[in-house]
C-alpha cells in the first residue's frame, strides 16, 4: 500500500538522512583537508597542497611512541574485557538466577556515568592505593567503562542463543569445559568478535579516562588535546586523520571478517 | 526468542533449578568483583574525600562539611545550571533530529540499514576531541565554511566559533549516536501490525504516531534521553574546544579543583553533587525497566 503521501514522506526521510551523514562527516573532511596543506597555518581554500606535514609526523619518534602506547593499551584492554564480558554476558542473558535483574542494572551503571568524573574518581582511588600512574592504570580505567559496554554487546548475541544446544552436548557426555569450547564459544563467536572490535576502538579513541589515569605515558587523544590547547600545529590534523583512518580500516575489516564468519556458519 | 526460556525452566526439576541459580551467579562473579574494585570503590573514595579538610591529600584528616559549605557559598551553582541547561537542550535537539533517521533505519532503508548504521558507528571510535577540532577548522575565520563564503560568494559573516551555539552544536554532534541507536531499538519494538491496524481503523498519520508508535517505542526514547543527558552533563571537551571560555561547565570547576587549585576535597564534593543528580535520574528511569524485552528483541 504505497500511497503518494508515503512516498513523499520516505523521500524526505532519505534527504534528511543524507544531510545527517554530511553533518557527521563534515569535521573529518575539514581535518583531512587541513592535513594536506603544506603551509604553517590552515586557510581555506588551501593555497598550497602537499604531504610535508604527513612526512614530518610519520618520521617523528615521539609520535611513534604515542601510537605504540595507544595500541598497547587498546590491545590489553580488548583481551581482558572480552574474557570478563563473555562470562558477564552469560550471567546477563543466558542464566535465570536470583540476582539477575540487579546484576543487569549494576552493569549499566558505569555506562550511564559521566566519564570525566569517573576518570577523576579513579585518579583518587589509585592515589589512595598508592599506585604509580602509568599505562597500566589507564588499562584498568578503560576497562571500568569498556567491560560493561562489551558485556551488553555480547549479551545481545546471547539472547538469541538456544540453551538446548548446551544441554544436548551435556547429554552426549561432554564435560563443562568441552561444552564451553565446542558449543558455547563457537555459537557466540559473532558477538565475541564485535565485542572485541568495540573494546579495541573505544579504548583507542578514549580521552576523558586517559586524561586522568595515564601518568607519564601519553595516548593519541591526549597528545592531540595537549597540542590543540597549546595552539595550532599542522601535526594535529595529520595525526587526527591517521586516527580516523585507522578506526575506519579496523571497523570495515572487522565487518568483512564478520560477513565471512556468518557465511561459514550458514554453510555448516 | 527470549533465552530465559521460561518453558525450559518450568520443565526442569527443583534440584536442577538450584544448580542454575548458582551457575548464573558464578559466571557473574568476575564482573561483579571487577566493578566493586573499579567502580564502587572509587566512588566511595570520592565520597570519603569530599568530607576531608580542604587542601589535604589523604584520608587522615578529621571529617568535615567545610567543602559543601564552600560550594553553597560560591558561584558554582551557575556552572551547574549551565551544564544541566545545555544538556537538556542537547537532548531535545537530538530527539528531533534523530527520530526521522531512526524511523528510516527501521522502516524505510531496508537492506541499506546495515551500511547506514555503520556510517553512524564509525565516528564513535574517533576520539571526540579530534572530531570537535574538525569543527574548529570548519567554522574558524578563513576556515572551510567562512573561507568558501569569502572566496566564492564575497560574504564575510561572523564565525559562530567560541559561542554557546558552538558548544551546543558540538554536544549534539558528539552524542548523536547515543540517541540514535536506542531510539532505533525502541522503534523496532513497534509491531507493524499495530500500525496497520490503527490505520485500517481510520487513524490519521499523526494519530498513529501519537497513540501507537510513540508509546510503544518509549523504552528506547527513555534510554536514549537518559544516556545523552548523562553524557552531556559530564561533557568538558565541547566547552573547551568549541566554546572558548564563554561558558564554564561544572566539570570544568571540578577539574580546576583537582589540578590548578590543588584542592581535591573540594573537587570531590562537587563531583559528589553531580553524581547525586545523575544517580537519582538513572535510578528513577531504570527502576522499572525490562532490559530483557528491550535487548532481547532482534
Amino acid at each position: 500500500m504505497e500511497t503518494r503521501a508515503t512516498r513523499v514522506r520516505h523521500a524526505l526521510i532519505v534527504v534528511w538522512l543524507l544531510a545527517m551523514i554530511a553533518f557527521v562527516y563534515l569535521p573529518s573532511v575539514a581535518i583531512t583537508l587541513a592535513s594536506l596543506t603544506s603551509s604553517r597555518y590552515f586557510t581555506f581554500p588551501v593555497p598550497r597542497w602537499g604531504l610535508d606535514w604527513w612526512q614530518k609526523t610519520l618520521s617523528s619518534i615521539e609520535i611513534h611512541q604515542i601510537l605504540e602506547t595507544s595500541i598497547l593499551i587498546a590491545a590489553v584492554v580488548t583481551v581482558i574485557a572480552v574474557v570478563l564480558a563473555f562470562f558477564g554476558a552469560l550471567a546477563f542473558a543466558r542464566y535465570d538466577w536470583k540476582g539477575r535483574s540487579v546484576f543487569q542494572k549494576i552493569v549499566l551503571l558505569p555506562i550511564f556515568f559521566p566519564q570525566s568524573v569517573l576518570g577523576l574518581a579513579l585518579l583518587l582511588w589509585f592515589n589512595a592505593l598508592g599506585l604509580q600512574l602509568s599505562w597500566h592504570t589507564a588499562v584498568f580505567a578503560h576497562l571500568v567503562w569498556i567491560v560493561p559496554v562489551v558485556t551488553l554487546v555480547i549479551a545481545i548475541q546471547v539472547y538469541s542463543f538456544d540453551p538446548a544446544l548446551e544441554e544436548a552436548a551435556y547429554d552426549l557426555g561432554a564435560t563443562r569445559f568441552q561444552v564451553l569450547r565446542e558449543v558455547t564459544i563457537p555459537v557466540l563467536m559473532p558477538g565475541i568478535f564485535s565485542g572485541s572490535l568495540f573494546a579495541f576502538l573505544l579504548s583507542w579513541g578514549n580521552f576523558p579516562l586517559s586524561l586522568f589515569t595515564t601518568g607519564a605515558d601519553t595516548t593519541v587523544p591526549e597528545y592531540l588535546y595537549a597540542k590543540m590547547v597549546a595552539g595550532y600545529t599542522p601535526g594535529v590534523p595529520v595525526l587526527g586523520t591517521i586516527a580516523t583512518i585507522a578506526a575506519i580500516v579496523i571497523l570495515i575489516g572487522g565487518y568483512l571478517v564478520m560477513l565471512a564468519l556468518n557465511r561459514r556458519r550458514r554453510a555448516v | 526468542m527470549s533465552v530465559r526460556s521460561d518453558a525450559a525452566v518450568a520443565a526442569t526439576t527443583g534440584g536442577e533449578r538450584r544448580i542454575r541459580l548458582s551457575t548464573g551467579f558464578r559466571v557473574a562473579l568476575p564482573v561483579i568483583i571487577f566493578l566493586l574494585v573499579g567502580f564502587a570503590a572509587p566512588l566511595l573514595a570520592v565520597i570519603g574525600f569530599s568530607f576531608m579538610p580542604p587542601r589535604t591529600f589523604g584520608f587522615a584528616g578529621q571529617p568535615t562539611l567545610e567543602n559543601y559549605i564552600t560550594i553553597f557559598e560560591s558561584t558554582s551553582y551557575i556552572s551547574l545550571l549551565w551544564s544541566l541547561g545545555l544538556a537538556l537542550a542537547t537532548v531535545v535537539i537530538l530527539i528531533l533530529i534523530s527520530y526521522p533517521v531512526a524511523y528510516g533505519l527501521v522502516r524505510v532503508f531496508g537492506r541499506w540499514s546495515t551500511l547506514v548504521t555503520l556510517l553512524f558507528v564509525i565516528p564513535l571510535f574517533v576520539s571526540e576531541n579530534v572530531r570537535l577540532y574538525g569543527w574548529v577548522l570548519f567554522l574558524i575565520k578563513n576556515g572551510v565554511l567562512l573561507g568558501t563564503l569569502k572566496t566564492y560568494f564575497g560574504v564575510e559573516p561572523e564565525s559562530i566559533l567560541f559561542t554557546t551555539g558552538a558548544i551546543l552544536l558540538g554536544m549534539v554532534y558528539v552524542y548523536l549516536p547515543y540517541m540514535l541507536f536506542p531510539l532505533t531499538l525502541g522503534i523496532s519494538m513497534v509491531p507493524n501490525d499495530a500500525r496497520e491496524a490503527a490505520t485500517d481503523l481510520g487513524a490519521s498519520r499523526w494519530q498513529v504516531f501519537r497513540e501507537v508508535e510513540l508509546p510503544l517505542s518509549m523504552p528506547g526514547l527513555v534510554i536514549g534521553c537518559l544516556l545523552t543527558f548523562v553524557l552531556a552533563v559530564g561533557a568538558i571537551a565541547e566547552y573547551k574546544v568549541l566554546g572558548g571560555q564563554q561558558v564554564i561547565p561544572i566539570t570544568h570547576d571540578i577539574e580546576i579543583a583537582f589540578t590548578y587549585a590543588q584542592n581535591w576535597p573540594l573537587g570531590a564534593a562537587l563531583a559528589v553533587l553531580l553524581m547525586l543528580i545523575v544517580g537519582v535520574l538513572v535510578m528513577i528511569a531504570l527502576r522499572r525497566f525490562d532490559l530483557d524485552r528491550f535487548l532481547g528483541r532482534r
